[in-house]
């Protein structure tokens, strides 16, 4: 697994020197699928301590953003400009140490929604009064 | 442990963070409970514009696959094979409802090419708009096969662009194979009031859904 980030790229893909960023499976250590792959989208992420020098800097930066507002792993993925999956990843790792709270965790198996029908009713009238 | 440098860090500028319509500064005690929705259609149908049309903040997309940034094509119009890779620019919305509840709108990749994206989208979503547009119908074909065999509560928006619907509803629920039980009705994406009443005949339909 560490091995993927041995060489990074830059010599053995020259017709990707013009890349400016990391490659986004660099920034999550080569994995792929941990535990938090199944972050919903909407999942809002919150800041539970402050930035850290020793961090990457992708971690950082979702770190200052989630400080003072709630962001969702879709805001963070465009904000720090990394894929969804690449968020879920460092999101997770985040969360695993202590550095940022994930709400809206559990979701539904399947396709119903995991809105309640009192749920569904504020949001009738919510929308109904905008 | 922590270096004496958050208050820099949280002084820096977050460049696109700050757009309207995000909390002011200070997170509320209790996070939002977060629902969303999905709008799906083919390319170009509106998805966006309709987001826009209603969205507390400006749309935003999600980060595409690298790809798109080694090759330097970032140019929606020409979708070429090699941008085919795992993961593809989603635009969504935010809407902030009474109750602190965050309603999000995602729209889908258009093509059914991306349709394994919606499997991990449409979970736990309270449903689907399907943004039709009459020219191009067999664009929807997808987006209706898709939530009709999954049993989503989904909506069909026939988008009519310049204010004249060209086709009836009926006609177009005939083309287009939608079951009776189907929402089926004139919208305008540009327009939040339309936009509004799509929304709210979909949370009815889910409403219904899960009561009965």
């Amino acid at each position: 697994m560490t091995d993927m980030l041995a060489g990074d790229g830059r010599h053995s893909e020259p017709e990707e020197e013009e890349a400016s960023t990391v490659r986004p499976y660099a920034v999550t250590g080569g994995r792929t699928s941990p535990t938090s792959a199944d972050l919903p989208v909407e999942a809002l992420v919150q800041a539970l301590a402050a930035p850290e020098v020793t961090m990457t800097p992708e971690k950082r930066r979702i770190v200052e953003l989630t400080q003072s507002q709630y962001l969702s792993v879709a805001e963070l993925s465009a904000h720090v400009r990394l894929p969804v999956p690449v968020v879920r990843i460092v999101v997770g790792d985040l969360a695993e140490s202590g550095a940022v709270r994930v709400h809206g965790l559990t979701r539904s198996d399947g396709y119903a929604p995991s809105a309640t029908l009192s749920v569904l009713e504020s949001v009738l009238n919510g929308i109904s009064s905008l | 442990m922590a270096f004496p440098r958050s208050d820099v860090a949280s002084a820096a500028p977050a460049p696109g963070a700050q757009s309207a319509g995000n909390p002011p500064p200070g997170v509320p005690a209790a996070a939002p409970t977060t629902v969303k929705i999905v709008v799906a259609g083919g390319f170009a149908v509106g998805k966006t514009t309709f987001i826009g049309s209603i969205s507390d903040i400006e749309p935003l997309s999600t980060e595409a696959a690298m790809t798109e940034h080694s090759i330097g094509v970032d140019d929606a119009g020409g979708v070429s094979d090699r941008k085919t890779t795992t993961t593809v620019a989603m635009d969504f919305g935010r809407i902030a409802l009474p109750g602190n509840l965050w309603l999000y709108l995602f729209g889908t990749p258009g093509q059914d090419r991306f349709l394994f994206m919606w499997d991990d989208l449409v979970r736990g979503a309270i449903g689907a708009v399907v943004l039709v547009d009459t020219e191009r119908l067999e664009q929807c074909f997808p987006a209706v096969d898709y939530f009709e065999a999954r049993g989503i509560p989904f909506v069909v928006a026939v988008n009519c662009f310049d204010g004249i619907a060209r086709h009836s509803l009926d006609a177009v629920r005939e083309a287009l194979a939608v079951p009776p039980h189907v929402p089926m009705i004139y919208t305008d994406a540009r327009s939040r009031a339309a936009t509004k009443q799509v929304l709210i005949t979909l949370v009815q339909l889910a409403m219904q859904r899960l009561a009965g």
